[in-house]
C-alpha cells in the first residue's frame, strides 16, 4: 500500500504570535487562545500519514482545530508552519512550496473537498449540473456532450433525481445539497478527498444515506479520504484509523476500533464515554 | 509439526481510567500458541479476561505487557504488539479475522453486501463476492428473504449468523471467535460447528471462546485455562 | 515634443486635444497591450469634453495615434453618418487640423468604430480602434476586481464557460449575440466590445492592429496582427456567426445594394414590414455603385 499524503508538524496561528504562544496553549492549558498576545493557536505540530484508498478520521470537539487541518491542506488557508507531501503516482509535491497556479492545479485535478456548509462548496447561482460542469471545465474537459453525460452520471450516482439536474441548489434540501457537493468533488475522480463535517446538521436518515454513499464510492474508486467529524458514530462507520485533537494538538492516534474501545488519553476516554 | 501461527507470551492487559483514577486489571500473564488447522479454546470464569485476549490479538486493545508473535503468509514472524497501525490493517484485511459478539455495519446495507464486504476489500468482483455470501448464508439457514434487507432489524441469532458468515467468507489464516454460537438454536449451532470443522480441515487456525462446554470439547484441539487477573494492589506492585 | 503652439494652429488646443504627456502614456499602454495580447492595461483615462459612454476611450486612443498625414474614418454601428460618428469626426477635424477624414474604408489609415468592424478586410497599414463599454468578460461572474485579475492571470475561465454550458442546456445553443468572449493568443479572454458574432472571426490573424479603449473603465487592450483569436466554445458545440436566412432557407440580401455576404441590420417599418440592409454603410455604397454599373453595362436603366 502506498503513501499518498504525509503531513508533518502542521501549524496555524491566527494573530501576531509570540514566544509564549505554544506553551500557553493546548490541551493542558485548556485553551487555544494565547493569554499574552491574543493569538489563536488553531493547530500546532499536527502530523499524520495517509495511505492510498484508506479513510482517516480527524476527531475532536469545537475548537479542536480539526477543520483547520483540512482547510490548510486544501489551500483555503496558508499554514504558519509545517509541511505536507502529496504522492501523486510517480511524482511528489511539497504542497506549501508550490506556487498559486500549481496549488490550484492540484485542487482541480487531484483533490476534492466537501464542506459542512454547502455554500462554500457549491455555486448557488448555477444549476446542480452546472456546478459539476464547472469542476469538469476547471479540469480542462471541453466537450459539452461529455460534460453533460458525466454530470448526469455523477448526480445519478449520488441519488439526485435526474429531473433536478438543471435546478438551482437553493431549491434543494440540505441532504441533496450535500450530495451535489459530493458529486462535484468526485467529478474529477480525485485520489484524495477531504470531508469536513459533511453530515453534521442533517437528519439521521439523510446522514445514513450519505455515509452509505461515501463508503460505496470509496470501495469503487479507492479514494483516500480525510474525514473530519465530532461524531463518534461516523468515525466508527467510515474510518480505519483516526487521530483525536484537542485545542489544536493531536492527543491520540491509532486504529479506530482501538481508540473507541481502549482509549488511552483521559480526554479520549471522556469523549468516548460521552457518546449517547 | 508445523510452526504455530500465533504465539502469545506473557500477555497482560489493564485499563487506566484517568477520570476515575482507577486501574482495572483485565488479563495477566497469558501464554499459549495456535497452529494451522487447530482450534485453541480459551476457558475460564467471567472476568478471567478471555475476550480481552482476543481483542489484544486483534489490536482492538493495546496490550499492556507481553508479546504476540504472528507468523504471516510469507513465513515472517512479527510481534503484533509492536506492529504499525498500517501493518495491522493489512493483516486484518488479508489474514486475521474476528467474529465478535456485536454486529457493526452500515444502517442501510443489505445483508448480502455486509457479508460480501471482506471479499470486496480483497478485490473480488461484486458478483462473485455476493455469490459466495449467498452460499454461506444458505449454509447458516438464514432465509433468503432477509438477504436484501439490512441486519439492523434482525434478532440476535440472525445477526450472529450474519456475523459468522462475514467472518468466514474471506477464509483468513487466523480466525478469532468470541462466543460464536451463544445466541443460536441447536440446529443452527450444528451447522456452524460443521462449518468450523470444515474450515479447520482446510488449514484455518482458530482461537475461540465458546459459551457451552460441550462445543468446546467438540471443537477444541487445545484448551487454555485462564484465571482472573490478580487484584489491583498486586498489579500495582508488579508495575512499579 | 512635437506640439504645435496655439499661435501656429490658430486654435486653443494642442494638436489632438490631449497634451503630449497624456498621449505618451496612452502610447505606452498601447505598446504594453500589444506585447501582452488580450491583457487589459490600466491607464489614466483623461476627462474629455463629452460624457463617458460616448466613446471617450476609443477617442483617446485615436487622438494619441493620429499623425498629421492621417486619414481617419469614424463609424457607429457601421454607419459614417450616425449622430455620434458625425460628432466624433467633427471633434477630430477641429482638434487635429490638417488631418483628412473619409468614409471610404479602403482609403483610411485609422478607423474609430463603435460596435462594428468594416466588411472590407483591413490591411497592415491600417489600425482600427474599438470603443469598449466593459472591458472585462469576467465581470458577469465575479464582482471583485482583485479576484478577476487572479482568474485572468491563471487563465481560469471556467465560470465563464459554465455560463455557456447553462445556455446550451436551456436553449440548445450559446445565446450570446454581442461581446462574445474570445481567447487571444491562447491565454487572456477578452470582451471584444459589442461587435456582433459576425465580426469576431475578423479578429483572428488580422493583418491590421486592433485596439480596444475603455474610457470609463480606464483600460486599453489589443489583438496584435496575425494573432490567434478563438471565440470560446465547446469542442462539440462550435462557434457560429449570425444566420441571415429567411423561412425558406435563402440567404437574405440587402434591400439597397443586393449584397448577400454582409452583416445586415433589420428595419421594421411602422406598418410592421421588415427590410434588411447592410450595416456597413460604406460597403453598401460600394456595392450599390457596383450593381448600378453592372446594370448599366448590361443595358438596363440606372
Amino acid at each position: 500500500m502506498n503513501k499518498i499524503l504525509e503531513v508533518r508538524n502542521l501549524s496555524k496561528i491566527y494573530g501576531p504570535g509570540c514566544p509564549q504562544c505554544l506553551e500557553s496553549t493546548g490541551p493542558e492549558a485548556d485553551t487555544n487562545l494565547c493569554p499574552h498576545c491574543g493569538s489563536v493557536v488553531a493547530i500546532h505540530d499536527v502530523s499524520f500519514d495517509l495511505f492510498e484508498g484508506e479513510i482517516l478520521g480527524v476527531m475532536g470537539e469545537s475548537g479542536s482545530g480539526k477543520s483547520t487541518v483540512v482547510k490548510n491542506l486544501y489551500f483555503d488557508q496558508a499554514p504558519s508552519g509545517g509541511e505536507a507531501i502529496f504522492y501523486d503516482r510517480d511524482k511528489q509535491h511539497d504542497l506549501f512550496a508550490l506556487n498559486a497556479a500549481q496549488q490550484r492545479w492540484l485542487r482541480n485535478h487531484r483533490f476534492g473537498m466537501v464542506y459542512q456548509n454547502p455554500h462554500l462548496g457549491l455555486n448557488f447561482n448555477i444549476s446542480a449540473g452546472g456546478n459539476i460542469a464547472e469542476r469538469l471545465l476547471m479540469s480542462d474537459l471541453m466537450d459539452y456532450g461529455a460534460i453533460r453525460e458525466r454530470a448526469k452520471a455523477l448526480l445519478a450516482r449520488t441519488e439526485v433525481l435526474l429531473s433536478r439536474v438543471d435546478d438551482l441548489p437553493r431549491n434543494f434540501s440540505g441532504g441533496m445539497q450535500q450530495r451535489v457537493q459530493i458529486a462535484k468533488a468526485l467529478a474529477t475522480q480525485p485520489p484524495l478527498l477531504f470531508l469536513d463535517e459533511v453530515t453534521t446538521g442533517l437528519d439521521l436518515s439523510v446522514q445514513a444515506r450519505i455515509l452509505d454513499l461515501i463508503l460505496e464510492i470509496q470501495q469503487e474508486l479507492k479514494t483516500a479520504m480525510v474525514v473530519v467529524t465530532h461524531d463518534l458514530g461516523v468515525i466508527r462507520l467510515l474510518t480505519g484509523r483516526a487521530i483525536v485533537m484537542k485545542y489544536g494538538r493531536v492527543i491520540e492516534a491509532g486504529l479506530t476500533d482501538q481508540i473507541l474501545e481502549d482509549p488511552q488519553h483521559a480526554y479520549t476516554q471522556r469523549l468516548v464515554a460521552s457518546a449517547l | 509439526m508445523t510452526l504455530p501461527i500465533l504465539q502469545v507470551e506473557g500477555y497482560g492487559k489493564h485499563f487506566q481510567l484517568h477520570e476515575q483514577h482507577k486501574l482495572i486489571p483485565s488479563s495477566h500473564n497469558v501464554n499459549f500458541s495456535v497452529s494451522a488447522g487447530c482450534l485453541t479454546a480459551l476457558v475460564g470464569p467471567t472476568g478471567a479476561g478471555k475476550s480481552s485476549v482476543l481483542k489484544g490479538v486483534y489490536r482492538t486493545y493495546l496490550p499492556s505487557a507481553g508479546r504476540i508473535l504472528y507468523r504471516d503468509a510469507m513465513g515472517h514472524e512479527l510481534d503484533l504488539v509492536l506492529a504499525s497501525e498500517h501493518q495491522i490493517l493489512e493483516l486484518r484485511r488479508r489474514e486475521i479475522g474476528f467474529v465478535t459478539q456485536f454486529l457493526h455495519c452500515l444502517p442501510r446495507q443489505a445483508t448480502l453486501d455486509v457479508v460480501a464486504q471482506p471479499l470486496l476489500a480483497l478485490g473480488v468482483s461484486r458478483i462473485d463476492a455476493r455469490q459466495r455470501a449467498a452460499e454461506l448464508l444458505s449454509a447458516m439457514n438464514l432465509p433468503e428473504r432477509l438477504w436484501s434487507v439490512s441486519p439492523a432489524t434482525f434478532s440476535g441469532g440472525e445477526r450472529q449468523r450474519v456475523n459468522l458468515a462475514r467472518g468466514f467468507i474471506a477464509k483468513p489464516r487466523l480466525l478469532l471467535l468470541d462466543e460464536p454460537t451463544a445466541s443460536l438454536d441447536p440446529a443452527t449451532t450444528e451447522q456452524v460447528i460443521g462449518l468450523i470443522e470444515g474450515l479447520k480441515s482446510e488449514g484455518m487456525a482458530m482461537l475461540a471462546i465458546f459459551h457451552h462446554p460441550e462445543t468446546t470439547s467438540r471443537l477444541a484441539d487445545q484448551v487454555v485455562e485462564l484465571a482472573p487477573p490478580p487484584a489491583v494492589e498486586e498489579l500495582l506492585k508488579e508495575i512499579a | 515634443m512635437n506640439a504645435m503652439t496655439p499661435a501656429k494652429t490658430g486654435n486653443a488646443y494642442n494638436f489632438g486635444f490631449l497634451d503630449e504627456y497624456a498621449k505618451k502614456e496612452v502610447r505606452r499602454a498601447v505598446l504594453k497591450a500589444i506585447a501582452i495580447p488580450g491583457y487589459q492595461v490600466p491607464y489614466a483615462s483623461r476627462e474629455m469634453p463629452m460624457g463617458r459612454g460616448f466613446g471617450t476611450g476609443g477617442l483617446q486612443l485615436t487622438l494619441s495615434l493620429i499623425g498629421p498625414d492621417e486619414v481617419v474614418k469614424v463609424i457607429d454601428q457601421g454607419s459614417d453618418d450616425s449622430v455620434n460618428a458625425v460628432n466624433l469626426r467633427h471633434f477630430i477635424e477641429m482638434t487635429c487640423p490638417g488631418v483628412s477624414t473619409t468614409t471610404k474604408t479602403a482609403e483610411c489609415t485609422l478607423i474609430q468604430s463603435r460596435h462594428r468592424i468594416p466588411e472590407l478586410p483591413l490591411t497592415s497599414t491600417q489600425i482600427i480602434v474599438l470603443q469598449v463599454p466593459y472591458p472585462d468578460p469576467l465581470v458577469v461572474v465575479e464582482p471583485s476586481e482583485d479576484k478577476r485579475k487572479t482568474m485572468h492571470g491563471e487563465a481560469d475561465y471556467s465560470r465563464l464557460l459554465v455560463k455557456l454550458y447553462e445556455d446550451i442546456v436551456k436553449f440548445d445553443e450559446i445565446t450570446i449575440s454581442h461581446r462574445y468572449p474570445t481567447r487571444i493568443n491562447g491565454h487572456y479572454v477578452i470582451d471584444p466590445s459589442p461587435i456582433p458574432r459576425w465580426d469576431v472571426p475578423k479578429l483572428n490573424a488580422s493583418a491590421s492592429l486592433i485596439l480596444f479603449g475603455a474610457g470609463r473603465e480606464k483600460k486599453i487592450y489589443a489583438v496584435p496582427p496575425y494573432t490567434k483569436a478563438e471565440p470560446l466554445a465547446f469542442s462539440d458545440v462550435p462557434f457560429r456567426v449570425e444566420d441571415f436566412r429567411d423561412e425558406q432557407g435563402r440567404r437574405r440580401a440587402c434591400a439597397r445594394c443586393g449584397c448577400v455576404d454582409s452583416f445586415l441590420d433589420e428595419f421594421v417599418a411602422d406598418s410592421g414590414s421588415k427590410t434588411w440592409q447592410c450595416s456597413d454603410s460604406d460597403w453598401c455604397d460600394g456595392h450599390a455603385t457596383k450593381s448600378i454599373l453592372a446594370r448599366q453595362t448590361q443595358g438596363e436603366p440606372a
